[in-house]
């Protein structure tokens, strides 16, 4: 199984050793080329605003074009910004693949970035979340499922193929989301070899 | 229970740089120029190092107004400078609520001896180094990001070359050294010896290392990130050349696309004017900033 990892800019080394624990074949895509003979992709945490501007030509409307046909996409903090619908006081979105609003840094400046332990339905009730400059999520749309709330705002999510996550599993050695969002690939992998 | 200012917190927003141009700038509009050119971060100071060079006098933090409208103008993070050993510029600014305090010596030391005690903020600090001793001196005093120091100002990236080369072969002696020569390191590179076996447990550096002082051309940008930095420092190259938005934009493409020398090329060409470098050489030994 290959998971690509977008490698524009920011957090791509630490996805990429999560995923070479768990014995998946991780690599970069910074092209449109490279997302071909993939199974799943990463959206890594680092500054939304210089990813975006950065993804040459047309490489994010392919992840929203592969995003619509089901293909597995996990989005961490920079990541989930870039898949929402909708981004607070910005009028354009980016790949639209999750039907949520996202406020940027909205646990505030880097003095308020902080660590929490998080109950996350489905894997964990006892994740340690990093969340740095964070987004949460401010707008559920129909068929999303919260996953994971801290102080009543939603900062993990699902939709189908598409799980995302305002804090940061890859800056800490557990592995339990990266091995639940494998799972997702295989159940996609599954339903295509059916089809 | 939520824990604020952990190690991790402020060493990760550092990952999350990570293979992007942080730009100076003094004002809330070259702010906005750094941010729609794709800069990962602004570094908000009083005046650029080419201006500090040229102008003398003591170089101190950014006038708080000024820090104020630049946090208001963008949204990426924002950092800024505080003086070697200037706890409570340090303060002011942690007050201010930025998001990174650089202890640098850009501007002028406010202490001969004596680092500030990173460890007592909850925001994080990035520090200047020229070689492994200085880099885990600094991270031992609780920086969660490290910077090569080049020589800022000059538009010359000798430099930055010279000390993110001296860095590199220094970690791989750390790397491949037997146990027992690591104290002796230790005590010849002036590192911490802590600090060394972190490299050893992480196989390099255990925080991010961009590269600073100099860089003026997105060939330069380029050709640190071949070195195996993690990113960018740009000083005065951008806001002391001829056109600052087209040159911010190319310097932050070349440094995303640092091994594609089409890309590279391409978006080299007609950049205008570069700022006036100065030869090192031309340097009086009291001024050359690295050395604070």
């Amino acid at each position: 199984m290959r998971i690509g990892v977008l490698a524009v800019q920011g957090a791509v080394r630490e996805h990429l050793s999560i995923l070479s624990q768990l014995g998946i074949d991780g690599r970069r895509v910074k092209k449109a080329e490279q997302l071909s003979g993939l199974s799943g992709l990463i959206l890594p945490g680092g500054e939304s605003t210089a990813i975006s501007l950065l993804s040459r030509g047309c490489l994010l409307t392919k992840v929203g074009e592969l995003a619509k046909k089901g293909f597995p996409i996990f989005g961490t903090c920079a990541g989930m910004i870039l898949l929402a619908d909708e981004i607070e006081g910005q009028e354009d979105a980016y790949v639209r693949a999750i039907d949520i609003a996202v406020a940027r840094n909205a646990s505030g400046r880097q003095v308020d970035s902080f660590e929490v332990m998080l109950c996350i339905k489905g894997v964990a009730d006892d994740f340690q979340g990093v969340f740095i400059r964070a987004p949460y999520i401010t707008r559920i749309g129909n068929g999303v499922t919260v996953l994971a709330r801290h102080e009543g705002a939603a900062v993990m999510a699902r939709q189908g193929n598409v799980l995302v996550a305002s804090f940061h599993p890859e800056l800490t050695c557990d592995m339990r989301i990266h091995r639940y969002f494998v799972e997702m690939v295989r159940e996609h992998e599954k339903e295509e070899a059916i089809l | 229970m939520v824990e604020k200012g952990t190690y991790r917190v402020k060493s990760g927003l550092a990952e999350m740089l990570k293979g992007g141009v942080i730009m100076d700038v003094t004002t809330a509009d070259q702010a906005i120029i750094a941010e729609r050119a794709g800069a990962v971060a602004v570094m908000s100071l009083e005046r650029v190092p080419a201006d500090i060079r040229a102008q003398g006098g003591v170089a101190r933090m950014a006038d708080p107004a000024r820090v104020k409208e630049i946090l208001a103008a963008v949204s990426i993070p924002v950092m800024a400078k505080a003086r070697i050993g200037h706890f409570v510029e340090a303060q002011v600014l942690e007050a201010l609520e930025v998001d990174y305090i650089d202890e640098s010596e850009v501007l002028t030391p406010a202490d001969p001896q004596y680092h500030i005690d990173k460890w007592a903020f909850t925001v994080p600090f990035v520090c200047g180094a020229r070689n492994l001793g200085e880099a885990c001196r600094r991270i031992a005093e609780g920086a969660a990001m490290i910077r090569t120091k080049g020589e800022p100002g000059t538009g010359n990236v000798v430099e930055a070359v010279r000390h993110m080369r001296l860095m590199n072969k220094q970690i791989r002696l750390v790397l491949s050294a037997p146990p027992g020569e690591l104290m002796s390191i230790a005590k010849e590179t002036g590192a911490p010896y802590q600090v060394l076996l972190a490299i050893r447990e992480k196989g390099r550096l255990p925080v991010v290392n961009f590269a600073a002082g100099g860089i003026a051309t997105p060939s330069d940008a380029a050709m640190m990130m071949q070195l195996g930095c993690d990113g960018i420092f740009v000083g005065s190259g951008v806001f002391k050349s001829g056109d600052p938005e087209k040159r911010a934009w190319a310097i932050v493409e070349a440094t995303t696309h640092y091994k594609e020398s089409e890309i590279v090329a391409s978006v080299s060409e007609g950049l205008g004017e570069a700022m006036v470098g100065i030869s090192i050489d031309e340097i009086p030994p009291h001024e050359m900033m690295q050395v604070r």
